[in-house]
């Protein structure tokens, strides 16, 4: 009565072996590497860069252990941290000659020191969080209302130029909020104005309300338009920062959206969070707007008199104020790349941008009808804004590819340039949460974390050991298979292992013995109660499985509650939760039943169990 | 070994109302508690900044505050943090000032006495992040009690549901109670020990209802009082077991896990104590209360055979 099938043994070996394959990597640890990754769309890291990298390497005397190319990234590693870095600076002068203009970042990572085979068969080491490996965590909040603010100023811009082409006439176009409001004289032309709009302007719905004597056209952005804002706004974002942190040179930087107007950045063995901070938080935005160059704007540039009407105030970063229109012509959004350089005709420093197609037609027509006036470039950070540059429109320009150049030294050539790219942010965004854990706490974090999880299982496996004799043993074997199973699991969905993760597996290791006292305090009543020893085993299995069931179904809600509604360290613990549940069933049941069977169920005339006092009433 | 040779039904029953006045003051001394003294919320529900450096000596917490109070920044609190080294330092979070400059701004301040200190960890946490995950941990623990009575209801009946639910949430608020009386920080980790005790308590009550479903059928002609007690009786040396073997996994943790893990072992720790409480003396007596009958837990059957495997009803003995 007390046998498995031969599958169900198959079973149980294929799950061990598969459990210890997965588990295996686990245990070579890691060691210092140098990565190699792309830095722009157009470089690429191929064989051509591995023979670099390994002339470069050569020259300096280092060998590496391993020079791996995978995945658009070289992996090099190597076996102290004083080769690592000796290396990383050989690499980084062979790959990299210009710092302010890199192809390749290369960053310090450490890699699995798992043998080739493993790696090839997937096989990876446990995904370790930011608490056990060291380094920066953000989230980071899009301000999206001023997104759509700026969506809403540029639509009453092109607005204004559709019904001025058309011919029709307003008495004004203003932006409040997110509402665009055009008032008219008399009906008919707001109708036709309406018919316009409706079929130009997708984007907008309108509405139309008296307003005194005038009649006013309020146009909104559509709810479906402002969602694509929105996506397009924290995408154009997450690609912004990717650039931003190829400039930190992070190994595995992580850079996720999270909800609708969300962005997590994770920077693994960061150490400089200053830099990292500053990097990210350039919350800038860039604008093109036209200088007002009438004499009421003239003379309210020298002295601080009140602006004309439709225009703003900004300073130059030299301190010289700068009347600029409130209409926006371009935003960072049209704006593709800013590269210092030189200008090709007398050598001087000069500022390139490229624009895209909608740029480029949008300036072509501005500077057609402006030559001689001139445009200031705009940068926003943080609601302030400021003039980095205000250059004379002297001809017309087509194609998208514009050069400010004149009195700007190679310096400041530069530090425009840098300004402009950073500013292509979509829409601004603030730090919300911030975490950054010490590479040497971390390190602590694990051997605790360690700690916690051998001892328990000591102390837990002695006890059950001492208790319940050789059935505490075949319990202790299920806990050890637990354990081996979660590991895998984990290292196979790569999941994040956090610190309260840890102290997940030890508590789940805690809760699962649990499953074993039942089925051994049963057959011990079982047995108490006069039944031969084999229907002992089998009604104490039998009979506990209904309440191991239940009593994790209740563990489960509440690990699976967790997942839904926690966040960071609560998340990182209810995965581990709830995965040691469902591995604990299969140990603690089915397996320790298994070798149950495989000791006693041979045994025709078994006369006694062993599984501790078993005293009679 | 055996430690429980128990040859008579102990008679919980007859002292139900007892341990039920003391479970109901302790837990009017946690409300009591929760209301006047609070949860000494982290950084995390509240938002703020937390710093923590190591100094290469043990740290002058004085001198500490002193230097911070030079900043002009409020309700700053500093304190050891496991070690006499090791100083962790909260702020509130500052309007117009991003989290960046703070923490910022005071390792520099402290590096002008100590060159040598290291910052070991910092946590922002942004006011509207702070206010979500307290609505969060609210929904959770609000998913955790539907959905283990909803399990329960069909599992058992209303009457065992709604028991359990209470001794077991009276278990969440004296851990609270605690927390507050000690004024332990409440942090994330916290809150997922408590909602992990929550499952696991409940699985103790679990275990004592199956048994008087149990019982119910086998002994037709006793009292629902001695059915308890005896249903208790037989399955409390494997509740004081259980409870014993997660409870050294997570004494284990309490002594090696270090500051970081050390509220939440001792959350779990008051929480599997207060767990085999409530569950032998607190959820069989409600459920008496409530007037648990034969009549609910076997329905429709007039003869039943003892023990049947394939009756749908028959849930587990231990």
């Amino acid at each position: 009565m007390n046998r498995y099938a031969i599958w169900k043994y198959v079973v149980l070996v294929i799950a061990l072996l598969v459990g210890a394959f997965y588990t295996l990597p686990n245990f070579f640890g890691e060691a210092p590497a140098v990565q190699i990754s792309a830095a722009k769309a157009t470089a690429k890291v191929d064989l051509g860069v591995q023979e670099r990298v390994e002339s470069a390497l050569k020259t300096a005397g280092l060998t590496p252990e391993l020079l791996a190319l995978e995945s658009g990234s070289l992996k090099v590693r190597f076996d102290s941290t004083d080769a690592q870095i000796k290396a990383k600076d050989a690499i980084q002068q062979a790959l990299v000659p210009d710092a302010n203009d890199p192809s390749y970042v290369v960053a310090l990572n450490l890699l699995a020191r798992s043998p080739a085979w493993l790696s090839a068969m997937h096989a990876a080491p446990m995904y370790l969080g930011l608490d056990l490996r060291g380094g920066v965590h953000f989230m980071l909040q899009v301000d999206m209302p001023a997104a759509l603010n700026k969506k809403a100023e540029s639509l009453a811009g092109d607005i204004r130029s559709t019904l001025r082409e058309k011919n029709i006439r307003h008495s004004g176009i203003s932006r409040d909020g997110q509402k665009i409001e055009v008032r008219f004289r008399d009906m008919p032309t707001l109708e036709s104005a309406q018919r316009v709009i409706q079929e130009q302007f997708a984007d907008l719905q309108m509405t139309v309300s008296p307003d005194g004597a005038e009649f006013k056209l309020v146009a909104t952005i559509n709810p479906v338009a402002s969602r694509r804002v929105q996506e397009q706004a924290i995408k154009q974002n997450i690609t912004t920062l990717h650039n931003r942190i190829n400039e930190l040179g992070v190994a595995e930087p992580v850079i996720q959206q999270q909800g609708t107007d969300r962005i997590v950045v994770q920077l693994p063995g960061v150490q400089d969070t200053a830099k990292a901070k500053d990097i990210l938080g350039r919350t800038a935005t860039l604008e093109i707007r036209m200088v007002d160059d009438s004499a009421e704007a003239r003379s309210a540039e020298n002295s601080n008199g009140v602006v004309p009407f439709g225009t703003e105030r900004f300073l130059e970063r030299n301190g010289q104020a700068v009347i600029v229109k409130k209409q926006v012509i371009l935003t960072g959004e049209n704006l593709t790349d800013a590269q210092p350089g030189f200008d090709t005709q007398n050598q001087e420093a000069a500022v390139h941008l490229t624009l895209d197609a909608k740029g480029a037609r949008i300036f072509k027509d501005v500077t057609r009808e402006s030559v001689g006036k001139r445009m200031a470039i705009l940068l926003f950070e943080k609601g302030k804004g400021e003039v980095v540059t205000a250059p004379v429109i002297r001809s017309e320009i087509g194609g998208g590819r514009v050069q400010i150049s004149g009195r700007m030294t190679t310096v400041e050539a530069n530090d425009t340039a840098l300004l402009l790219r950073a500013g292509s942010l979509a829409a601004p965004m603030e730090i919300i949460e911030e975490r950054t854990i010490g590479p040497s706490l971390g390190a602590e974090n694990i051997a605790k974390g360690f700690n916690s999880v051998t001892w328990g299982f000591v102390a837990v496996t002695a006890f059950m050991c001492v208790y319940y004799m050789l059935f505490g043993v075949i319990s202790s074997v299920a806990l050890a298979v637990n354990l081996l199973l979660l590991v895998a699991v984990l290292s196979m969905l790569q999941a994040t292992l956090t610190l309260p993760g840890m102290a997940a597996m030890a508590l789940v290791l805690g809760m699962a013995i649990d499953a074993n006292v039942l089925i051994n305090e049963r057959v011990r009543e079982e047995l108490r109660n006069g039944a031969a020893p084999q229907s002992a085993i089998h009604a104490g299995y039998d009979r506990a499985w209904a309440t191991i069931l239940d009593s994790n179904v209740t563990t489960l809600i509440a690990g699976l509650a967790l997942l839904a509604f926690g966040s960071g360290p609560v998340r990182g613990f209810a995965v581990v939760h709830c995965l040691g549940i469902l591995t604990s069933m299969f140990s603690a049941v089915f397996f320790s039943r298994g070798l149950v069977n495989l000791w006693y169920g041979r045994q025709k005339k078994l006369q006694s169990v062993s599984i501790g006092t078993v005293w009679r009433a | 070994m055996e430690f429980f040779k128990i040859r008579k039904d102990i008679p919980f029953m007859k002292n139900a109302v007892a341990f039920n006045a003391i479970s109901f003051i302790t837990f009017v001394a946690a409300v009591f508690f929760l209301f006047s003294r609070g949860l000494h919320l982290s950084v995390e529900f509240t938002g703020g900044t937390l710093m923590e450096v190591s100094y290469s000596q043990a740290a002058d917490l004085n001198v500490v505050r002193a230097q911070i109070a030079k900043l002009g920044l409020n309700d700053v609190q500093v304190q050891n943090f496991g070690t006499a080294r090791d100083v962790m330092i909260r702020m509130p979070a500052a309007k117009g000032q991003s989290s960046a400059q703070q923490s910022e701004q005071v390792l520099a301040a402290l590096k002008e006495t100590d060159a040598n200190i290291q910052l070991r960890r910092t946590e922002f946490v942004g006011p509207q992040v702070g206010d979500e995950l307290a609505i969060d941990g609210l929904k959770a623990l609000a998913f955790v009690v539907v959905g283990i009575m909803i399990y329960l209801a069909i599992r058992f009946e209303w009457k065992f549901a709604v028991a359990a639910i209470i001794a077991n949430l009276h278990d969440v608020v004296i851990i609270l109670g605690f927390f507050a009386f000690f004024q332990w920080e409440f942090s994330l980790p916290v809150l997922a020990a408590v909602l992990a005790v929550l499952g696991y308590s409940v699985n103790e009550s679990v275990v004592i209802f199956d048994r008087i479903r149990e019982n119910f059928r086998r002994f037709r002609k006793m009292q629902t009082v001695e059915i308890i007690d005896n249903a208790i009786t037989a399955t409390i040396s494997r509740t004081i077991i259980t409870h014993g073997c997660t409870q050294l996994m997570v004494l284990s943790m309490l002594l090696f896990g270090g500051a970081t893990l050390h509220y939440f072992a001792l959350a779990l720790t008051i929480g599997i104590c207060f767990g085999i409480y409530s569950s032998v003396f607190v959820a069989a007596a409600i459920a008496m209360w409530l007037g648990i009958q034969r009549e609910d837990l076997i329905k429709g059957q007039v003869v039943k055979v003892e023990g049947d495997s394939e009756d749908p009803n028959s849930g587990a003995v231990v």
